[in-house]
């Protein structure tokens, strides 16, 4: 039987990649274990081994392809004594689409890693925060993060970089990527694996005016460092009475990504939300990462600036401007719509838009409000679009118990009570640490049927 | 369980594995001081006494509340390593930080108005006796949770490493915090990178009420940086004129770009952990033999008379002076009123 060779996957959330390069040609004998060929993301570049032993049948891939998606067949071997006459070529899946949307994740080949995503609802921004005509371009919020950190940094010296595999390795997840090239090793530091201590040496270097970032590989890990973040970085000011604080931004992937169960997967935008002296920036889109980030780096206080592994990779529409900047603390109407209010932030917006398209088809005009800034909270512009739909659904994948959702539910009873025709309901992740088991994995996340239900029952249909 | 043959737990020999550490440097001796460096010394350390002795009665009149850590019998340690250093250097500390603070050249009257949680103290009444900071003193605090000054110290160091600046940074913590991991982590990236930073460990035997020997498994803490290849020397914490000789090593060893030091002072707390400590975890004899035979003050007192250097009036006379600094401060720290209720939302956010 001949053996298919497949494109591989080079992380969990990884959807398709390119392939850079053949190392073999058809004919060759190989062995298992063998190089066969380069492939390669935005973020990475890895070789590919052969599985098993055999000669290289047929190459249905060439080398240079763009976008070949997780599992297509690449290649085929043959084991002794066949012929490639024995291929059947179409068992070989399609390849590559010529011409890819830029932001649409493809729904993942195997079951239920990424939780929702389709293409995401087209809405125009409502209110853009750029001039008319700005051009725009098509932006990976991974390079929109790095190119905020680069323009931050070429503005002033007292940036730097610190974190785990920031510098030589680009980036766990690459978002550095290039750093260190441009600023050297003094301002894009390297750490050891020690978060307690370089979240504290972030912290006393920001004390004495520096403006450091700290890049956290993921903010699970941050756990580690939370006393710093809170104790040190979050209380200074106010406990010297307001002659010193810290100017750090502490940043990374937050939430679930996908199986990697939980230890790696939780969200911790209501832990940092609660803490006086922390502001706390989740963006979802490439425009907003950019422009906030660079807003966090600029601000004086500490910022949790909470991003997405499962969007790093995505395309959105960045303006192309020379200083965009987004204000920490304004929440943007996502989507304008009249029959209720769904409020979200980071790739809950993703659940929200999939939402509102099918909510759509059954009448139901969903307007959905992305938080972008967890601390300060704009309650006012949620509070505006409940008074005027008058329900709410919130939508997180934090736990639910003192949760975003809670927190937006309690002030919605006290400053729009009167504006209610239905009590507000919370779609979260479950109350249970994430599971492992794909199938188990998709129960605990919210889900785009979550809040179809939520809907229906805040709209009593 | 099979063991193994007693030969094969000889390693081979492969020559001494290479060491990049620079010698380490011995005690040196205790620095020779003037007239008028025993005499600022004195001053310095008797202030200290004073003022936490006044802060001792404040608490017990319930005019300072919470926590109160006094230094009493350590008095040597921060006046010494103060004479090392120089303008621009910065100190930060843990909870036990009015001596800190006073040798800092911080205003007695601020302190103590900020132990009485009055609007003049340093924090505007908002921090405490555990958290204190002067940015024109280059104090950096005043910190709480035990360990936690030590990474953000290492940060200040590295905040001078980054500017090219030959600041060091004076981190002090105790025998107890010399237990946390982040000590430890922090250690690593300031030999890694060569951080400026002294790290000065305050040993009075007790980690609250747990003595050296039942909490640390090496009780030799100037070691305590040997797995990171970081010096460190043991200093008698009691005399003054030893901490300035080491101080003055350190500095001149990190200012040189050679990386972190550790300074262990072997110093003896007199009173309990905090004013609410009985301190029923030693005897009252060894307390006493302390004070008989190692006190800080008395030993520089002593110093001044042999080499009549000041006589009993001289001294009577500075007492007398420092009484009336801290009396003032008390008396301050008393009447200056409360911060005002809008203060309550400031300084949360720049």
């Amino acid at each position: 039987m001949p053996i298919n060779i497949t494109m591989p996957a080079l992380s969990p959330t990884m959807e398709e990649g390119n392939l850079a390069k053949w190392l073999v040609k058809e004919g060759d004998t190989v062995s298992a274990g063998d190089v066969i060929a380069e492939i390669e993301t935005d973020k990475a570049t890895m070789e590919v081994e052969s599985i098993d032993e055999g000669t290289v049948g047929k190459i249905l891939v060439p080398e240079g392809t763009e976008g070949v998606k997780v599992n297509a067949v690449i290649a085929v071997l043959l084991e002794d004594g066949e012929n490639a006459g024995a291929i059947d070529t179409t068992a070989a899946a399609p390849t590559a689409e010529p011409e890819k949307a830029p932001q649409e994740p493809a729904p993942q080949p195997v079951a239920a890693s990424a939780p929702t995503p389709a293409a995401p609802a087209k809405t125009t921004p409502v209110e853009p925060e750029y001039p008319a005509g700005t051009k725009l371009i098509s932006t990976t919020v991974r390079d929109a993060l790095r190119d905020a950190m680069a323009e931050e940094m070429r503005a002033d010296n007292d940036v730097f970089v610190m974190g785990e595999e920031v510098a030589e390795y680009q980036g766990a997840y690459k978002v550095t990527q290039g750093l260190l090239e441009e600023f050297g090793a003094k301002r894009v530091v390297d750490t050891p694996i020690t978060e307690h201590g370089f979240a504290g040496l972030g912290v006393g270097a920001a004390m004495s005016g520096l403006k450091p970032i700290v890049e956290f590989m993921t903010f699970n890990f941050a756990m580690q460092a939370i006393d710093h973040i809170v104790n040190s970085a979050a209380k200074t000011l106010y406990m010297s009475g307001g002659q010193m604080g810290a100017q750090i931004v502490f940043r990374g992937p937050n939430g679930a990504a996908s199986r990697v169960a939980a230890q790696h997967s939780q969200c911790y935008a209501a832990w940092y939300g609660h803490i006086p002296g922390l502001k706390v920036v989740a963006p979802y889109g490439a425009a907003d990462a950019k422009g906030l980030l660079k807003a966090a780096i600029r601000d004086p206080n500490p910022v949790i600036f909470l991003e997405n592994e499962m969007v790093y990779g995505q395309s959105f529409d960045v303006p192309d401007l020379d200083d965009f900047v987004v204000p920490i603390g304004k929440a943007k109407v996502h989507k304008a719509g009249n029959d209720v209010t769904l409020v979200t932030f980071g790739i809950g917006v993703r659940y929200a838009e999939d939402a509102a398209r099918e909510l759509a088809e059954m009448g139901i005009d969903a307007e959905i409000i992305d938080l972008r800034t967890i601390r300060p909270m704009d309650i006012e512009t949620v509070m505006r679009s409940v008074m005027k739909t008058n329900r709410c659904v919130t939508i997180e994948e934090g736990f639910p118990q003192s949760g975003i959702g809670a927190e937006i539910t309690a002030q919605i009873m006290q400053n729009a009570f009167d504006y209610l025709d239905a009590p507000v309901l919370r779609v979260t992740g479950k109350d249970v640490p994430m599971p492992y088991a794909a199938n188990l994995e998709k129960l605990a996340l919210p889900s785009v049927g979550d809040v179809i239900e939520a809907v229906k029952a805040v709209t009593y249909k | 369980m099979a063991r193994k043959p007693k030969s094969a737990s000889k390693k081979p020999s492969a020559g001494k594995t290479k060491s990049k550490s620079a010698a380490i440097p011995a005690t040196p001796a205790p620095a020779e001081f003037s007239k008028e460096q025993e005499l600022a010394a004195y001053r310095n350390m008797l202030m200290i006494r004073r003022f936490e002795e006044k802060a001792g009665q404040l608490y017990g009149m319930g005019f300072i509340g919470g926590f109160c850590h006094l230094y009493i019998g350590q008095e040597a340690v921060v006046t010494g390593m103060q004479a090392a250093i120089s303008e621009g250097d910065q100190v930060i500390t843990s909870y036990r930080d009015h001596g800190h603070m006073l040798a800092c050249g911080m205003d007695p009257k601020g302190v103590m108005a900020e132990l009485t949680g009055r609007r003049n103290g340093y924090s505007k009444g908002k921090g405490g006796s555990m958290h204190m900071f002067s940015k024109e003193k280059n104090f950096y605090g005043g910190h709480g949770i035990v360990g936690g000054q030590v990474s953000l110290g290492t940060g200040l160091a590295f905040a001078n490493h980054y500017r090219d600046e030959k600041k060091v940074c004076l981190t002090y913590f105790g025998d107890g915090a010399s237990n946390q991991g982040q000590v430890y982590e922090s250690f690593n990236m300031a030999e890694l990178w060569k951080l400026p930073c002294i790290y000065v460990i305050e040993n009075n035997r007790y980690a609250m009420g747990t003595s050296v020997v039942r909490s640390s498994a090496l009780t030799e803490f100037s070691k305590r940086g040997s797995s990171f290849n970081i010096p460190g020397i043991e200093v008698d914490g009691m005399d003054v004129r030893a901490v300035k000789a080491a101080g003055d090593l350190a500095v001149k060893w990190c200012r040189a770009g050679k990386g972190p030091i550790i300074l262990e002072m072997q110093t003896y707390r007199y009173r309990g952990h905090s004013m609410s400590d009985p301190a029923k975890y030693r005897s009252k004899d060894e307390v006493q033999k302390m004070r008989a035979e190692s006190d800080p003050v008395e030993q520089v007192r002593q110093r001044l008379i042999a080499k009549k250097w000041a006589n009993e009036d001289v001294l009577k006379a500075i007492d007398k002076d420092i009484r009336a600094v801290v009396g003032n401060a008390a008396e301050f720290a008393q009447s200056d009123p409360e911060p005002d209720a809008s203060e309550l939302y400031t300084d949360v956010y720049v």
